[in-house]
């Protein structure tokens, strides 16, 4: 279990993140929704041990955070930053190398690699140079990196921040699926997404994040709804449901005033 | 990087071993070919094969072979010997810790003749020689024979660390600031070097020239055995950083999701960046461009990761800087160039190409 409780984090007198509960089992996608500034990127950073906390705690597997050595971290959870800025000219198969344990051989070092570049879609670029890419590429190569980490090492828990920001449907759907079959295999998955439609699909738990605050968490079925979506984006439209679970379309939107 | 008996077939990993595996061969040659041609190449030109025979019989402890003459033995091994050992040493030594400068800054401008930290280096030597002797009688025999190379290495390592304060926040470092920061950083130690020499006596220093364009005319087996330890260190430690420093060069968050101390990651480089570049300053002088040519090459052709590039830096930057000797010494015989012209002929003009290409994040 990875689990936070009354979380908060401030930074010169502003506060990021105001008495924040989460708590993430193996098996289950939990994705984090909210407006820009509403504390989602600093709350996943708090989570993985990046980003001090001001106050509260966070446990990974019954113990604190803190207790935890940078090394052992890296062993029981991968995280996906929302951008990553690559200053020598690595090839994308080196990237994505860099996420595996280093007492591997050779030959599985190089079956890893290729599984993770098939996974997200890029084993026909392995040679190019990162920098070359595009965005979505780029991203793709990263989650690849990743995946290699979390093989290597039998991680459990994956940490995405905005995964699919700069992916084509086809693309958002298939680390949709890859963030499905983690949670399959033992693993648990927290993600940011800004897409409803893909949280509603994707995740067995919503939470809801405005200002700092958890204004809302459950299943996509109970969270979504229009009065939380007025709450926390401003703005009203009208959410349907499918079998699988509840949508909402962006034609049908009012902007307020 | 590849274990016996695995097919890289044409795809993922493939080139990635390709590119890495050729260039070290290619550095190699170039280093045994440099060394050669330092060892034959001077005043008196001394052909290959006798070169050999010279130091087979040296390495047998017997006097030279038949049809050797005395004088050529003499001139390889009191006189070339010791400075093609101290030049290749001084180049692995400025390549190496050019790259993992870099890698610790994440910016391929970080040059340590550049930024200050081998002026640094100098100023606290020339301090040491004209100022040392007042504490030097209370020192050990034994660590008074390392008191240069400390000195330029405490020197080298105050540059460093202020360096970095100055232009790092939150890891991130600004290039302009990096590169600003450098320069008045530089300024100010070349300033106090050139004060503390003009007020210190004749025989207390050598010329000016030595501490700012640096030389390895005074090469010798006592000079190779105070700075061998500290090029040792950097040598030892840096491939052992070399998994953390790959990682640190796609961010400093991303390196501490993989498992890396990135504080003690930064902080171990930079000492040991200080030690190599302070002794290279204490026997050879500031030497410049020689940490920014030959990472930057390497990283263009055998790859980014830190293993290869600082094998492929060791083999190249003392290649580079004993070919950069030998145009030293033989382009206005008898007078001999400083060295540190040689590199800044190469290095200047190759310095203006990178920063002309990263005009962008220069904001030029």
């Amino acid at each position: 279990m990875l689990v936070a409780r009354g979380v908060t984090v401030a930074i010169k007198g502003k506060t990021l993140l105001q008495d924040v509960d989460l708590s993430l089992s193996p098996g289950q996608v939990l994705a984090i929704v909210g407006p820009n500034g509403a504390g989602k990127s600093t709350l996943l950073k708090a989570m993985t041990g990046e980003r001090k906390t001001t106050g509260g705690e966070i446990e990974l597997d019954g113990r604190a955070l803190w207790h935890w050595t940078t090394a052992a971290l890296a062993s029981r959870r991968a995280v996906l930053a929302q951008s990553t800025e690559v200053v020598f000219p690595f090839l994308v198969s080196e990237i994505v190398t860099l996420g595996i344990r280093r007492n591997l051989t050779a030959a599985e070092q190089y079956r890893l690699v290729q599984r993770a570049l098939v996974a997200v879609d890029m084993s026909t670029m392995s040679d190019r140079v990162y920098g070359t890419l595009s965005g979505g590429e780029k991203q793709r190569v990263q989650l690849g990196r990743v995946l290699a980490q979390v093989w290597s090492h039998g991680c459990t828990y994956l940490m995405l921040d905005e995964p699919t920001s700069s992916l084509d449907l086809s693309h958002q759907l298939l680390i949709l699926r890859l963030a499905r079959e983690h949670a399959l295999s033992g693993g648990g998955v927290l993600m940011i997404l800004h897409d409803l439609n893909l949280a509603s699909m994707a995740a067995d738990e919503i939470v809801a994040l405005k200002d700092g605050n958890r204004i809302a968490s459950g299943a996509p079925v109970d969270v979504m709804t229009d009065d939380l979506i007025a709450a926390l984006y401003g703005v009203r439209v009208q959410v349907r449901g499918v079998p699988d679970g509840p949508f909402l379309l962006p034609q049908t939107a009012r902007l307020p005033g | 990087m590849s274990a016996g008996g695995v097919a890289m077939p044409a795809g993922t990993g493939a080139a990635s071993a390709r590119r890495g595996g050729l260039m070290l061969a290619a550095g190699a040659v170039l280093l045994v070919a440099a060394i050669v041609a330092a060892l034959a190449i001077g005043p008196i030109f001394i052909a290959p094969a006798d070169i050999l025979a010279i130091l087979a019989d040296a390495a047998h402890g017997i006097r030279p072979t038949e049809g050797i003459a005395m004088r050529d033995a003499v001139v390889v091994l009191d006189i070339r010997l010791p400075r093609t050992i101290l030049t290749a040493l001084v180049g692995a030594t400025l390549a190496v810790a050019g790259a993992v400068l870099q890698g610790v800054f994440r910016n391929p401008l970080a040059d340590p003749g550049l930024v200050g930290v081998s002026t640094g280096a100098a100023f606290a030597a020339v301090l040491w020689i004209v100022f040392g002797g007042m504490v030097g009688a209370f020192l050990p025999q034994a660590v008074l024979a390392f008191a240069l190379p400390i000195s330029a290495f405490l020197g080298s390592l105050i540059s460093t660390v202020l360096l970095y304060s100055l232009a790092t926040r939150e890891g991130r470092t600004s290039v302009a600031m990096l590169l600003f920061a450098g320069i008045a950083l530089g300024a100010l130690a070349a300033a106090g070097t050139g004060l503390v020499i003009f007020v210190a006596s004749d025989q207390q220093l050598r010329e000016f020239t030595f501490w700012t364009l640096g030389s390895t005319g005074g090469a010798s087996w006592f000079k190779i055995g105070i700075a061998l330890p500290f090029f040792a260190a950097l040598f030892v430690g840096s491939f052992w950083l070399a998994r953390g420093l790959d990682a640190l060069a796609i961010g400093e968050a991303e390196a501490f999701h993989l498992g890396v101390d990135t504080q003690w990651l930064k902080r171990l480089a930079i000492v040991l960046v200080a030690a190599g570049v302070g002794a290279a300053v204490a026997v050879a002088g500031v030497i410049g461009f020689v940490g920014l040519v030959v990472p930057h090459l390497l990283r263009l052709s055998a790859g980014p990761m830190h293993d290869r590039l600082l094998i492929g830096c060791a083999l190249a930057g003392g290649a580079l800087l004993l070919l950069s000797d030998i145009v030293a010494r033989t382009v206005a015989v008898p007078a001999e160039v400083p060295i540190g012209v040689v590199t800044a002929i190469i290095g200047a003009p190759y310095f203006l190409y990178l920063v002309h290409r990263n005009r962008a994040a220069l904001g030029g």
